[in-house]
C-alpha cells in the first residue's frame, strides 16, 4: 500500500485535483439549477410547477451513469458539429450537475414550504413583487435552513464523481482502475485511493453534524 | 446500569467485535491461502467435470453475447469448446464447457479469484502477465491496429504520434500498453470495454479506436463507415490463460491445441468465423 | 442519421429476444436491490442501536466506521470487494460481491437513517415506559424502534430508490442488470445505442418514480 502511495502519488494527485474540480463545478451548476427548479415548482403558474416538476423528477429517478453515457455519447457528437468539444470530464460533470440539481431542488423546496406562508403575505402587501419577496425574503432563510442537507449532497456529490471513471474522466477512480491494472495490486490501490476520497468527504461530513448539532442545540435554547 | 459496569461493558465489546473483525480476515486469509495452494485446476476439472471458461460477451467473432440463446459465441468460445472435448478425451471421461462473461479489466482478478478455471478472452500473451498466470500456447496471431472513421486523416500509427491526437481502448488491455510505446504523444483513453470503446469513437470522443485486427475487423462489419487503417503494428499472440503454477492443465491444453490443429478441427474453426469477414483472409490464419 | 433510419433501428434493437434479455436484467437489479436492503435493513438496525444508546467506546468506534464507509464512493465499495477481497483470501462470485457491496455501503447509510428515527422519538416515551416498570431492552424493543420504524419509511423507501439506481455501478464487475445487459445489446450494433438508453432511462424512472409514488402513498397513510 504504502509504495503504491509514493510510487503513484502524482498520478493520484492528478486525479484527485480533477475529481475535486469535477465535484466543485457541478456543485456551484446544481445550487443554481436546483435552486432555479424549486422556485420554478412554486411560482404561481400551474404549467411552470409541472415542468419543473417533470425535470426533478425525471433526473432523480434515473441512474446517474444513465445521465453521463447519454451525453458521453449522444450529446457529444451532436455539440461537436458546433465546434463544442465534450469529453468524459465534461459529459461527466454535466451528468453530475443535473443529475444532484434534482435533489438540491427537492431540499430547497422543502425548505420553502417551512417557510410561514404569512412572510409572502406580508412581502406581497408591503409592495414587494413575488420575485422580490422570493429571491429577498424567503430564499435567504431557505437557504441558511438547508446547510446540512446541501452539505450532505456536496459529500454525495464527490463520492458520485466516481462515475467519471466509466467515461475515462481522468478522475481519482478512473486513475484507480489503471493503477491497479498495471500493478495486480489492487487491494493496496483501493486503500489509497479510499483515502484520497476520505480527505474530502470524511471533514465535510464531520462539519455537518458540527452545524447541525449546534443548529439544534441553538433551536432548543 | 451505574457508569462504570457500562464502561467496562463498553470496552469489553469493543475489543470482542475488534477481536471478531479482524481474527475472521486472518482466518479467512489463512484458511483460503492454504485451501489455494493445494488447488490443481487440472484436478478440480476432472473431478467436478465441468470447465468454466471466461470469454468476451461484447467482442464480435471472438466472443458475443447472443441475446436470442444466451450463449456466447465466438472463435474464442469454440476453441474453447474444442480444446475441453480434447481434454475429455484425452483423459477418458467427460467434460462440460461453461461459460462465463469477462472484460479486458477483469478477466485475471476472475481467474486469480477462483472464479473460473480458464480464460479464452482475446488475451495477448506477455512477460508482465506470465508473471502471474499461465498461458496455453498461441492459438491465434493477431497484431494491434486502428480503427478510424472512413476518410480519417489518420492512415497509420505514425499519424498519431501528436499532439492533440486521441487514441481509445479498453483498461487492462495489451493495445493500451503499446499503444503509449507506439504514439507516446498522444492520449490514451481506457475505456471499460470494447462496448464502451466503440460507442466513445462513434461519439467522436478520439481520433482511432486501437486492439487488435481481428477485434476491429469484427467492429468494422457492424459499423458502417468505419475502415481498419495502417497494417499490424505489433504481434498478439493470443494464449488461453490459466492461474499461475497450473502446470498440468497448461500441458493438457497444450496437447490439445496441438491435436485440434492435426485433426483439421481448428481449421474448421477459423472457417467458421473468419471466411468471407472483410479485411481477412482467411486461408492466411490456417494452421 | 436520417428519422426512417433511426425508427428502424429502434424497432430492430428492441426484438423480442433483445427485451426479453433486457427483462432478465431488470429481474437482477431487482433481486440485487431487493437482498441488499434486505440485509441492509437488519445490519442497518443494529448499528443504528448500537450508535443511539451511547455505549462507552464501543459506540464510538461503530460510529467511526459508519462514517468511513458512508463517505466512500460505492463504486469504490464495489471494485474493493470483487478486485481487492481475493488478494486477502476472500472470494465471492459477482453476484454476491455486488450483494456484499451494496449490503456494506447501504448498511452505514440506513443505520444514520435509523439512529435519526429513534431520536425522533418523543423522550417522553423513553420515560414513560420506563416508569412502567419496562428494561432498557424492553423500551427499545417494545415501545421506541416500532415508532421510529414508522417515521422513516419515507427516508428508507428514497434509499431504495438511489440502491436500485446505484445497482447500475455494478456494470464495472460484469454484474449481469440492467445496464450491463444493455451495453451488450448496443455492443451488437452501435445503431442501437440510442433506442437503448431511452429503454433504459424508462424502465428506470417507471420503478424508481413508482417506489417514490408508494412512498408518498404511506407517507400519508402513517401521517
Amino acid at each position: 500500500m504504502i509504495e503504491i502511495l509514493t510510487k503513484y502519488f502524482a498520478t493520484f494527485a492528478d486525479g484527485f485535483l480533477i475529481t475535486l474540480e469535477s465535484s466543485i463545478i457541478a456543485l456551484i451548476g446544481s445550487l443554481v439549477l436546483g435552486t432555479l427548479f424549486a422556485v420554478l415548482q412554486l411560482v404561481p403558474n400551474k404549467f411552470v410547477n409541472r415542468l419543473a416538476q417533470a425535470y426533478v423528477e425525471i433526473f432523480r429517478n434515473i441512474p446517474l451513469l444513465v445521465i453521463t453515457l447519454f451525453f458521453f455519447a449522444f450529446v457529444a457528437p451532436l455539440v461537436t458539429h458546433l465546434g463544442i468539444a465534450m469529453d468524459g470530464f465534461t459529459a461527466g460533470t454535466i451528468g453530475l450537475t443535473l443529475y444532484t440539481s434534482s435533489f438540491i431542488a427537492e431540499v430547497i423546496r422543502a425548505s420553502i414550504n417551512a417557510i410561514p406562508k404569512g412572510q409572502m403575505e406580508a412581502g406581497r402587501t408591503n409592495g414587494m413583487t413575488w420575485w422580490q419577496t422570493m429571491r429577498l425574503i424567503i430564499l435567504p432563510q431557505a437557504f441558511k435552513m438547508s446547510i446540512p442537507s446541501l452539505g450532505n449532497q456536496f459529500i454525495n456529490l464527490v463520492k458520485n464523481s466516481s462515475v467519471l471513471a466509466f467515461v475515462a474522466g481522468m478522475d481519482l477512480m478512473y486513475q484507480a482502475n489503471n493503477i491497479a491494472q498495471s500493478t495486480f495490486d489492487s487491494m493496496g490501490t483501493y486503500m489509497v485511493v479510499a483515502l484520497f476520497y476520505l480527505v474530502i468527504t470524511l471533514p465535510l461530513s464531520y462539519g455537518m453534524k458540527y452545524i447541525e448539532y449546534r443548529s439544534n442545540r441553538g433551536g432548543n435554547a | 446500569m451505574e457508569k462504570a459496569k457500562k464502561k467496562r461493558f463498553g470496552i469489553i465489546l469493543t475489543l470482542l467485535s475488534m477481536i471478531f473483525f479482524f481474527g475472521s480476515i486472518a482466518l479467512l486469509a489463512v484458511f483460503s491461502a492454504n485451501s489455494q495452494d493445494t488447488t490443481d485446476t487440472l484436478e478440480r476439472v476432472k473431478n467436478s467435470h465441468r470447465m468454466v471458461w471466461g470469454v468476451k460477451a461484447d467482442t464480435k467473432l471472438f466472443g458475443l453475447m447472443n441475446t436470442k440463446t444466451g450463449q456466447i459465441e465466438g472463435f474464442d468460445v469454440d476453441i474453447a469448446k474444442a480444446v475441453t472435448q480434447q481434454i475429455a478425451d484425452d483423459l477418458n471421461i467427460t467434460i462440460d464447457p461453461v461459460f462465463t462473461q469477462v472484460t479486458s479489466s477483469t478477466r485475471i482478478q476472475l481467474l486469480k479469484n477462483g472464479n473460473i478455471d480458464a480464460f479464452a478472452a482475446t488475451a495477448t500473451i506477455t512477460p508482465e502477465r506470465e508473471k502471474i498466470i499461465d498461458f496455453s500456447n498461441s492459438y491465434f496471431d493477431a497484431g494491434q491496429s486502428l480503427l478510424v472513421k472512413k476518410g480519417s486523416d489518420i492512415k497509420s500509427v505514425a499519424d498519431l504520434n501528436k499532439k492533440g491526437k486521441t487514441v481509445l481502448g479498453v483498461v487492462g488491455s495489451n493495445s493500451v500498453v503499446n499503444i503509449k510505446k507506439y504514439a507516446p504523444k498522444a492520449k490514451v483513453l481506457g475505456l471499460s470495454d470494447y462496448a464502451q470503446a466503440m460507442t466513445a469513437l462513434r461519439a467522436g470522443q478520439g481520433d482511432a479506436l486501437t486492439t487488435d485486427n481481428g477485434i476491429l475487423y469484427g467492429m468494422a462489419t457492424e459499423n458502417k463507415g468505419y475502415v481498419v487503417v495502417g497494417g499490424t503494428f505489433t504481434t498478439e499472440p493470443y494464449g488461453l490463460a490459466f492461474d499461475n503454477n497450473q502446470g498440468p492443465i497448461v500441458r493438457a491444453a497444450n496437447k490439445a491445441l496441438k491435436e485440434i490443429t492435426a485433426s483439421g478441427k481448428y481449421n474448421k474453426i477459423v472457417k467458421k468465423w473468419f471466411d468471407g469477414v472483410p479485411g481477412i483472409n482467411w486461408e492466411d490464419l490456417k494452421r | 442519421m436520417s428519422i426512417a433510419m433511426t425508427l428502424a433501428s429502434t424497432i430492430e434493437a428492441f426484438n423480442y429476444y433483445n427485451l426479453r434479455y433486457l427483462f432478465i436484467g431488470l429481474l437482477y437489479t431487482l433481486s440485487v436491490s431487493v437482498i441488499s436492503i434486505a440485509l441492509s435493513f437488519v445490519f442497518g438496525s443494529i448499528f443504528g442501536i448500537i450508535v443511539y444508546e451511547k455505549i462507552p467506546y464501543f459506540s464510538r468506534w461503530v460510529s467511526i466506521a459508519v462514517d468511513i464507509v458512508r463517505n466512500l464512493p460505492l463504486l469504490l465499495i464495489i471494485f474493493f470487494m470483487y478486485f481487492a477481497l481475493p488478494n486477502i483470501g476472500v472470494h465471492l462470485s459477482i453476484f454476491w460481491a455486488s450483494i456484499a457491496a451494496f449490503t456494506f455501503f447501504e448498511s452505514a447509510m440506513v443505520s444514520e437513517i435509523v439512529r435519526g428515527g429513534i431520536m425522533a422519538v418523543d423522550k417522553g416515551q423513553f420515560e414513560g415506559a420506563r416508569a412502567n416498570g419496562l428494561t432498557n431492552a424492553q423500551t427499545m424493543f417494545r415501545i421506541v424502534l416500532p415508532q421510529a420504524y414508522k417515521k422513516i419509511v419515507p427516508p428508507l423507501v428514497s434509499q431504495f430508490i438511489s440502491l436500485v439506481k446505484d445497482t447500475s455501478l455494478a456494470t464495472g464487475i460484469v454484474l449481469p442488470e440492467l445496464m450491463y445487459r444493455g451495453q451488450i445489446i448496443y455492443g451488437q450494433n452501435s445503431n442501437y445505442m440510442i433506442p437503448v438508453f431511452i429503454m433504459l432511462a424508462i424502465i428506470y424512472f417507471v420503478v424508481n418514480f413508482g417506489l417514490s409514488l408508494i412512498s408518498k402513498r404511506i407517507e400519508k397513510n402513517l401521517a
